[in-house]
């Protein structure tokens, strides 16, 4: 032991006492950001300390997280699929296989003096067997027919006032279908609202799975931390002994919780990621059959960002549950 | 400094650890507090660190009455008291260094501020060249010596020490009280509750007997 010469008990105590009235407010803000970089550092390096445990509560924010991210991207890129009929209320008008070209004209000449209709195709049964000869692999299968099976077909579509409105566009296919030539009529447009509505409901799960799993981090993270404060109890009492605030000891439980929402949802984009190239392939190969060059929507650095920003959030707010709970009740 | 102005203490299950209780302690004085185990010694000590409050009387410190004081100021008020624990109440999931220096960090200190004062405190507790080690490590009487260290590391107004010198050596609790004396000198109040009636007799300080939560304050031991 030495004798007394340094700076302790050598220095006159001040008459405003305590270390924090010294320094300015410029100094205080550097120990500040110093303090929340350290409890950073900390949170995270105990976290490494503890893998398993680490690990599980991540994984289970990933899951989490990752679950309604994939319903998503799944809604999402289907979205895209009906967007690009989106305003069309395309129809579809079968004749009679046997209709003359010369009654076809006229019908088609008819049509165009219709005022509700702005566009008219008219696809023979040939070239919709070509088509369907040089798509989808069937060339060799329809070599083997003796006869063309298509029947001749006219694909209208409706002026853009008309197109929304869904009585006005059925009255029109009943005036179609009764063209003596027109055997069927066939609206796109409805078979595009089942599949919008099955979007709607696809949506409403994602929303009402991603609520319920949210509350699920919350309350994962919220226990986690629970039990960290548990086993940090004798710590926490001593700091408060020497004078931290409620705030300085919450402050490490915080950052843990934002590291493991972080975590968890840095893991749920590479689990989506993966998920994605893993169904991609054999869903554009699907879709290849399909003439269609539909592919899954990627979710890319922006659903990055968002899946660990809200993570993030979430880990945060089950930390801060717990803490505001836990940590004002522990007094020496 | 310290006032207490017939201040009781009775605890929810009816025992009254403290009963009227009037003392002061000025700036720049030391006090030993002693009396038999059960006698309230701790209780007196925990009043003035606010784990407990008082159930009758005025407690004041710094011309302030403590019962004033709002449950959001205590750490602020805990701040200029240093106390040293009976059973030291070190961490163990950190080094020497980062437990004297906690209560310069709970107070938002510059890095260079704690590293210089945390080496200062290691210094005069003889400690510096154990300030990486872990506290399990080193012997009872060098934790009770970081203790030490981590109380007067912020140059508190009040330090306070419960039993500080259970785990030393005559030597070395001779030491201890040395240093206690020292910052008596430069205008701490300190009080220290011990029933190690030698290192009271051999020091000429003033001494506060608890018995059975009543107190009184003999003549100096040393002079009598």
């Amino acid at each position: 032991m030495r004798k007394p010469n340094s700076t302790l008990a050598a220095q006159p105590v001040r008459r405003s006492g305590a270390v924090e009235s010294r320094s300015g407010w410029r100094s205080r803000l550097r120990a500040y950001v110093h303090s929340h970089r350290q409890n950073a550092r900390e949170s995270f390096q105990r976290m490494v300390d503890e893998p398993l445990q680490s690990v599980m509560t991540m994984l289970v924010v990933a899951i989490a997280l990752a679950l309604p991210a994939m319903l998503y991207v799944g809604v999402s890129s289907l979205q895209q699929l009906s967007g690009s009929w989106d305003s069309s209320a395309q129809m579809t008008l079968f004749l009679n296989k046997g209709a003359k070209d010369k009654a076809i004209k006229s019908l088609i000449a008819r049509l165009e003096s219709n005022t509700e209709l702005a566009e008219i195709h008219y696809i023979s049964p040939g070239q919709a067997l070509d088509a369907l000869q040089d798509s989808a692999g069937f060339g060799e299968a329809l070599t083997l027919l003796d006869e063309n099976p298509l029947p001749p077909v006219l694909l209208v579509v409706p002026i853009g006032e008309i197109e929304a409105d869904v009585p006005r566009v059925e009255q029109l296919v009943k005036t179609l279908a009764m063209e003596p030539l027109v055997d069927d009529v066939q609206l796109d447009m409805k078979w595009l609202q089942r599949m919008q509505q099955i979007l709607d409901i696809g949506r409403q799960i994602t929303v009402l799975l991603g609520g319920a799993l949210s509350l699920g981090v919350l309350l994962v993270v919220g226990n986690t931390i629970r039990l960290a404060i548990e086993s940090r109890r004798e710590e926490i009492l001593v700091v408060k002994l020497v004078g931290g605030t409620n705030g300085f000891v919450r402050r490490p439980f915080l950052y843990t919780g934002l590291w493991y929402g972080v975590c968890g949802g840095l893991i749920a984009w590479l689990g989506v990621v993966l998920g994605q190239l893993w169904l991609g392939t054999t869903v554009t190969r699907l879709a290849a059959l399909y003439q269609s060059d539909f592919a899954l929507k990627s979710l890319g650095l922006d659903g990055m960002l968002v899946l660990i920003a809200f993570g993030g959030i979430l880990g945060l707010v089950g930390a801060g549950l717990a803490v505001g709970r836990h940590i004002a009740q522990l007094e020496p | 400094m310290i006032e207490f102005d017939n201040v009781s203490k009775r605890y929810p299950d009816g025992h009254e650890a403290l009963s009227q209780v009037s003392f002061a302690l000025d700036a720049g004085e030391m006090a030993f507090l002693t009396g038999h185990s059960g006698a309230g010694k701790s209780t007196l000590l925990k009043l003035i660190m606010l784990m407990e409050r008082p159930s009758g009387g005025q407690l004041l410190v710094n011309g302030k009455s403590l019962s004033r004081l709002h449950k959001s100021q205590i750490p602020y008020y805990r701040r200029r008291v240093g106390v040293v624990f009976q059973n030291h109440q070190l961490l163990f999931d950190r080094s020497v260094f980062d437990n004297v220096a906690l209560p310069m960090q709970v107070s938002g200190a510059e890095r260079r501020d704690i590293e210089r004062r945390v080496r200062a405190a290691l210094d005069k507790v003889g400690l510096l060249s154990k300030e990486k080690l872990n506290p399990v490590q080193l012997s009872g009487g060098e934790q009770q010596r970081i203790g030490i260290a981590r109380a007067v590391v912020h140059t508190p107004r009040i330090l306070l020490a419960d039993e500080p010198t259970g785990n030393l050596d005559p030597e070395l609790s001779a030491e201890i009280m040395t240093l206690f004396e020292d910052f008596r000198n430069v205008g701490v109040s300190v009080l220290v509750a011990t029933h190690d009636i030698a290192l009271i007799l051999a020091m000429d300080e003033r001494v506060l007997t608890l018995n059975q939560g009543r107190l009184s304050e003999a003549a100096r031991l040393a002079q009598a």
